[in-house]
């Protein structure tokens, strides 16, 4: 009795969240998290991982490892009982293969005990669809992400333009400002400035251009297969339409724009160097960094939408009207994409207890808004907001280095994207990486390189998702992706 | 005791090599070739696997991964019916002379599994390079091996031949030769990307003098692989100089200086003289880089993550983005299928075209 008295007071002492203060009950507890390479994302890990082992004595380890192997690496750890890492930060979408593993730790229980990480504070969109599977919460989001149009405000006023409300619209601005110099070092520039290389992260700005024709009846609907049947809604006129805007915007784009990553634009975009860019929230905070040149220059908007969209009875587009289209705006149906959907962290199932309360308690104290508040306003940690309170209070922003107006710019663009009834969520079904990672990303690359018609991509993508739902099994996967669509904004 | 000792020395020294042998290539490969006939899901408390009998093998040659593999098909144009026709004749013309002439039923047996390859690999490009069609990994890991290891060979040949002359300065080209071989691949494939940029790198001003500035080389297949080429030829040619330069000087000196008593030339001189001194080292330095060649993995990887599309994508590459994702039964797959065509070009190449002109030797 005495035993089990002394365990349970040694449990909720555990239990208890982190308090800023130097009490050392962690001492000697090491957690291993494993991450994408820094600075972005792993680099604030560092950081604040130092203020914890002052506070706590638990000694923080963030180890990197390349983007594209990130998922595998903690996937084969914890499936396999090595057990090197303690907690994987990653895309919540990947979250739900590893959680039907039965791999990852239920939060439930800490979230309970922990009466600092004000869970309502965070935006529904994360804290009831990123974080959970199947209503119970596995994750603790760290990023809110999902992407948005960012258009020079002094290029497109100089040109009497107004920002794209559609991607006809993106097109036509695209055109009438490339070859303008946007910097004033004498250099032609670009209309548009869209990553595209394979194995990066082309596959997510093609399905925000294929949003907001696939998916009109709100968050439900989703975007990728029949719920029932788990047929993949892909080779239609919706998608078709969606890669030939992708290719057509590298008419306005660098010349090597194929090769180009996330970071190839982003660097292209703080020079000064692009008209109109997709890209996450980063580009608000990262124009205020040292050497920007778009300082007070970019403004954001939501992701352009479509006047037509998919019939999936025919496959075909059709004409917005009310019924068609119930959250369209002037016509206009938009969906903002929520890709990746954020970089969140998870606990392994097989942590020892003192491991796991440790690291829900650095995570905790990463995600709390004292902290969170003032990591999202640096471009260079990654982060994006998503709490209410990131996004209500302009004065963190200002103080970062924005202006009152490029702040509340900035703010309101991602409230209206994180607001949306239509919001498209990313995968997140168990296989959720092969489907859009490796089979999606191929075609994709194919298409722009000219190797295949874009009937010939969208007929690939169809046969090489229809191989992996086999191999997943059509019924688990139709079950999850049911439960994965059951929860709007 | 010592009795038995001398008895089992041999075994006993033998002993550790066999045994890192077995574990650390033997062992792999079994594994791997259970895998290459499985499907592997990792979940809670390990993996489940499956039998799938040759269906990671049916998926590359026949199924959804051909066009990725062998390259998209088409209805065959004349000029590729015209080529693959005229080869394969030319292939059985060369099999009828052997068993009219040679004959034995193992060289017979290995010479039709050579046939058969070529006549496969004749068709392959019949069917997609020729055809105006995009070829798959297997077109590219032999571009990179037939034009790279050419290259290499006929450059890292010369220079090592020009240091084997008494040339002032030649020992310090030696070094300044071999630095590129210290290089990691992954460091050459982020040098040369850099190096080749021509909107920020530094070569970008004669890219726009060129009039090339608003081109890139990634954004089109064949610059995409030819730059490859580049990179992996900058990085090899000092293997082929450093064995061809040992080879050179070991050639000895005085057959040179009778041949030139005889009042033979500087070219008779090389050719009947000390090519045929350095043949087999040359062959074994080919043989070695063409093995190496079908393994490039990290420069396209690198320099253009095998694009655009797959244009740049070598088969080690497609196994490693197939391992990536823990497709680990098509990763396995496609590793077998590159061995088996490597095994096949090389033997060929080593009995074919080495044995023959060594035998031929008088």
């Amino acid at each position: 009795m005495l035993k089990r008295l002394l365990m349970g007071s040694a449990l909720a002492a555990a239990m208890a969240p982190v308090t800023a203060s130097a009490d050392g009950h962690y001492d000697g507890v090491v957690i291993n998290i494993l991450t994408r390479p820094g600075p972005v994302i792993a680099g604030r890990i560092v950081e604040r991982g130092a203020e914890f082992t002052e506070m706590t004595g638990a000694e923080i380890r963030v180890a990197e490892v390349p983007f594209a192997e990130l998922f595998q690496k903690i996937l084969t750890d914890w499936a396999t009982g090595t057990n090197s890492i303690d907690v994987g930060v990653f895309a919540s979408g990947w979250g739900v293969e590893l959680v039907s593993g039965g791999l990852v730790q239920s939060l439930d229980d800490y979230i309970a005990a922990d009466d600092k990480i004000d869970l309502q504070d965070i935006a529904p969109y994360f804290r009831d669809f990123n974080q959970k599977v199947s209503g119970e919460t596995y994750f603790i989001t760290l990023d809110g992400d999902f992407q948005m149009l960012y258009y020079r405000t002094d290029v497109l006023a100089e040109a009497g333009l107004e920002p794209p409300k559609t991607w006809e619209e993106y097109l036509t601005v695209a055109e009438a400002i490339h070859g303008k110099d946007m910097n004033g070092d004498g250099e032609a520039d670009y209309g548009s400035c869209i990553f595209k290389k394979r194995n990066a992260q082309s596959y997510f700005a093609v399905q925000s251009m294929a949003a907001s024709r696939v998916q009109s009846k709100g968050t439900a609907e989703g975007l990728y297969f029949d719920p029932e049947t788990m047929k993949p809604k892909i080779n239609n006129a919706a998608w078709k339409k969606a890669f030939e805007l992708y290719k057509a915007t590298g008419e306005f784009g660098p010349a090597d724009e194929l090769n180009q990553d996330i970071g190839d634009t982003r660097a292209l975009a703080i020079g000064g160097r692009c008209g109109l860019m997709i890209d996450w929230g980063d580009i608000g905070p990262l124009s205020i960094e040292e050497g920007s040149q778009i300082r007070d220059k970019v403004g954001a908007v939501i992701m352009p939408g479509s006047s037509e969209v998919l019939d999936v009875a025919t496959g075909e587009l059709v004409a917005c009207d009310a019924n068609i289209c119930p959250h369209a705006v002037d016509g206009i149906n938009y969906s903002p994409f929520a890709a990746f959907g954020g970089w969140t962290a998870a606990i392994s199932s097989t942590a020892d207890d003192v491991k796991k309360q440790a690291a829900y308690d650095f995570l905790s104290y990463m995600n709390q808004a004292a902290q969170s508040n003032v990591d999202v306003t640096m471009g260079w940690t990654g982060y994006n907001p998503y709490r209410n309170s990131q996004l209500e209070n302009t004065a963190a922003w200002v103080e970062a280095g924005f202006s009152q107006d490029s702040a509340e710019n900035y703010l309101s663009a991602i409230k209206e994207s994180l607001n949306h009834p239509n919001m498209a969520s990313d995968f997140r079904i168990p296989g959720a990486q092969q489907y859009t990672g490796v089979v999606l990303d191929r075609e994709v690359a194919r298409y722009l390189a000219g190797e295949v018609t874009v009937e010939q991509a969208l007929e690939n993508i169809e046969e090489g998702w229809e191989e992996i739902t086999e191999d997943f099994g059509r019924e688990e996967q139709s079950a999850i992706y049911s439960l994965s669509l059951g929860i709007t904004n | 005791m010592d009795q038995w000792l001398d008895k089992h020395m041999g075994r006993l020294f033998l002993a550790p090599a066999v045994v890192l042998i077995l574990v650390f290539s033997i062992f792999p490969l079994v594994a791997s070739l259970i895998l290459a006939f499985s499907r592997i899901r990792f979940t809670g408390g390990g993996f489940r696997m499956r039998f799938a009998g040759w269906r990671n093998f049916d998926k590359q040659f026949f199924g959804s991964e051909q066009f990725h593999l062998l390259g998209t098909f088409g209805p065959l144009s004349i000029i590729a019916w015209i080529v693959g026709i005229a080869a394969t004749v030319a292939l059985i013309w060369w099999m009828y002379r052997y068993c009219r002439t040679h004959f034995t039923m193992f060289g017979f047996v290995g010479r039709l599994i050579t046939f058969s390859m070529a006549v496969c690999l004749v068709w392959l490009f019949a069917g997609t390079l020729l055809n105006g069609r995009a070829f798959g990994t297997v077109g590219t890991t032999l571009f990179y091996v037939v034009i790279g290891c050419g290259i290499q060979f006929v450059i890292g040949t010369a220079l090592a031949f020009a240091c084997s002359q008494h040339i002032a300065g030649s020992r310090t080209f030696r070094v300044i030769f071999f630095v590129p071989m210290m290089i990691t691949p992954i460091g050459v494939g982020y040098i040369f990307r850099m190096l080749a940029d021509t909107t920020k790198g530094p070569f970008s001003g004669v890219w726009q003098w060129v009039g090339l500035g608003n081109w890139s080389w990634a954004t089109d297949p064949w610059a995409a692989r030819i730059f490859i080429v580049i990179a992996d030829s900058w990085q090899w040619i000092p293997f082929v100089f450093i064995m061809m330069l040992a080879a050179f000087e070991s050639v000895p000196k005085d057959l040179n200086e009778a041949a030139d008593i005889d009042g033979a030339g500087k070219w008779m001189t090389f050719r009947e003289i000390i090519w045929p001194q350095v043949l087999p080292i040359a062959a074994t330095v080919m043989l070695i880089r063409v093995i190496e060649a079908f393994k490039i993995v990290d420069l396209p990887n690198i320099m253009t993550s095998g694009g655009p599309g797959i244009a740049t994508e070598s088969v080690s590459l497609q196994s490693y983005y197939a391992w990536r994702s823990l497709d680990l039964g098509s990763a396995s797959a496609i590793a077998y299928i590159l061995l088996f065509i490597t095994v096949v070009i090389c033997v060929s190449f080593f009995n074919l075209v080495v044995l023959a002109r060594v035998r031929a030797k008088p």
